[in-house]
């Protein structure tokens, strides 16, 4: 085994404590029982109390969970029907304009997309609210959600298919029963990214969101202005911990499912020789 | 017919949510501003026909584009956004590429932990690793309460509020997207390149300059591009770490639109925005495509 030089021990752990330590922080200091953020006065857990008792981010939170849950599965129907009409369909009229309009939202700078959205609701005299921000955060998810899915159906075996549709599957029972079970990796991580680009958003659903329905980055936001707040130092925390548990999680289940088929594969293979 | 179907479908989707409202970004940049509701003029009424048509075509003009031009602020804005975003890619290259080598050259089995490490960040929220920075930078913050307390300052350094700020929010923020690539070209970096350049009398220094780091190109052309692309836009950065100084366009956009309410001029910010953005994008995704055939 190749050792690690001490100037790639060091640039690891700098690097590390760099992306880590401002959030050690945050987390730390949710607990603190002072008002004053910087200064630690004891060990407290008020402000999640607190935050329990907001009525107003605990509407934000609950807008936000619903926007984020309903967008992120719009967007992952559209995301896998524009991945398959990419990548299986090569010739049909009008296709570069589809791609252009497909990868352009992956780069377009948040406040643009935001700005043409509204403009586009208040020229069709759509009420701002939960609707318009699904719409939107729906659009451009479903970009992402689509780069994710090709690109596991250019390494797919289409072979597969043919053999369904000889066996005399019905299109939408090959697509149901071979092709999805095979792709669904990769669409459920896009419905997990467009999930949590949805959570994240702030920019559009600013411009998105009408009096009516505030999400919670849209509040952290208008707090956070002001300055550092022990609530949302204590909201933070709750976040940052739900990912990191849903992060670790599915990395988990990952990797038990590649054993899992590596010895169901050797299984197979010492099946096949002692025949 | 079936195939009819899944075509349409996201097709109109992305025309009508997509195409359609930045057409009328275009449109409404060409407009002028008027105390009304929408606040803009003139507007297309397709019921007089042809003859309205024509008349509404007639009545667009460039008007706010000359204003842009016209107006200091405009131009600040998007150089000092340009200036700003390529600082700050350069000083994520210096900060990320050493973490990306280290990756790279670490034993197989500690890889994919590493990997899920430098990802974990980019799953949590954008705006709390902003915020985040408030707390370590602000001037009674933690950063200066550790220099004073080990004496290093006499009196806080202001860092919040300045650009500084905003470097430093921006590599922590895009810090994943430079090492991903970066990682990626080096793991595929053949190690007996490197020996073989040893062997030949390189120094280890040497060998890096010369061997290491311009096969490693690709992925330091493809980090620069994912970081330097939407830091030119960045709102939220300049917003809650920059001062009253740091003009970016993206909080220019914001505030001419919320503030200001002049739709027109917000959308000809936009539109020149854009305008700036496709030459980097163009330039990226000719690195991709070279990238994708040199691998094949």
């Amino acid at each position: 085994m190749r050792r690690l030089s001490w100037v790639s021990v060091t640039a690891l752990s700098f690097g590390l404590a760099f992306l880590y330590l401002p959030m050690l922080i945050l987390v730390i200091f949710s607990f603190n029982d002072s008002k004053l953020v910087t200064v630690w006065a004891g060990f407290s857990t008020k402000w999640y109390g607190e935050l329990l008792r907001n009525e107003a981010f605990l509407d934000a939170a609950w807008v936000t969970l619903r926007v984020a849950v309903i967008s992120s599965t719009i967007a992952t129907v559209l995301g896998t029907m524009a991945a398959w009409v990419l990548i299986r369909f090569s010739r049909f009229p009008g296709r570069s304009l589809f791609s252009g309009m497909v990868y352009a939202p992956l780069v377009m700078p948040e406040v643009i997309t935001g700005l043409s959205l509204l403009l586009l609701f208040i020229g069709i005299g759509l009420d701002r609210g939960v609707v318009t921000i699904v719409l939107a955060h729906t659009t451009f998810s479903m970009c992402y959600v689509c780069v994710v899915v090709s690109s596991r159906l250019v390494s797919f075996d289409t072979s597969l298919e043919e053999a369904a549709f000889d066996l005399g599957a019905t299109p939408w029972e090959t697509f149901r029963l071979v092709t999805l079970p095979i792709i669904a990796p990769a669409v459920i991580s896009g419905w997990l990214l467009a999930f949590t680009l949805s959570l994240d958003d702030l920019v559009i659903a600013s411009f998105t969101a009408g009096p009516s329905a505030t999400t919670l980055p849209i509040k952290i936001f208008s707090s956070v202005r002001l300055g550092v707040s022990p609530e949302i130092n204590a909201l933070s925390t709750i976040m940052i911990s739900v990912v990191a548990i849903g992060v670790i999680t599915a990395s988990l289940i990952t990797k038990r499912t590649a054993v899992q088929r590596q010895m169901d594969e050797q299984v197979a293979l010492r099946d096949e020789t002692s025949v | 017919m079936r195939k009819a179907l899944v075509i349409a479908i996201p097709y109109l989707w992305l025309l009508a949510l997509f195409l359609v409202p930045f057409l009328i970004v275009l449109k409404i940049s060409l407009s002028d501003s008027v105390l009304a509701i929408p606040p803009y003029a003139p507007k297309l009424d397709l019921s007089e026909g042809w003859g309205g048509l024509m008349r509404f075509v007639s009545e667009l003009d460039f008007e706010n584009f000359a204003f842009l031009a016209s107006d200091n602020l405009y131009w600040k804005a998007y150089l000092s956004s340009l200036r700003i975003a390529v600082i700050a890619t350069f000083l994520t290259l210096l900060v990320g590429y050493p973490i990306a080598y280290a990756m790279a050259r670490a034993p197989e089995e500690w890889r994919p932990t590493l990997l899920m490490l430098v990802i974990l960040p980019f799953w949590t929220s954008f705006l709390i690793r902003v915020y985040s920075w408030m707390g370590i930078l602000s001037s009674e913050g933690y950063l200066n309460q550790l220099l004073l307390k080990l004496g290093l300052i006499s009196e806080p350094l202001t860092i919040l509020n300045t650009n500084i700020a905003v470097f430093i929010g921006i590599v922590y923020t895009y810090l994943p997207f430079m090492i991903l690539p970066i990682y990626a070209a080096l793991e595929k970096l053949d190690g007996s390149l490197l020996e073989a350049a040893e062997d030949l009398g390189c120094s280890r220094t040497s060998a890096f300059w010369l061997v290491t780091l311009p096969l490693s190109r690709s992925g330091i052309i493809a980090g620069c591009f994912l970081v330097f692309i939407p830091s030119i836009g960045e709102f939220v950065i300049p917003s809650l770490l920059g001062g009253s100084d740091t003009l970016m366009i993206g909080k220019v956009l914001w505030e001419e639109f919320f503030s200001n309410r002049d739709w027109p001029v917000a959308s000809a910010v936009a539109v020149i925005l854009l305008l700036i953005l496709i030459i980097p994008i163009i330039l990226f995704q000719r690195n991709e495509q070279r990238q994708r055939e040199a691998d094949s």
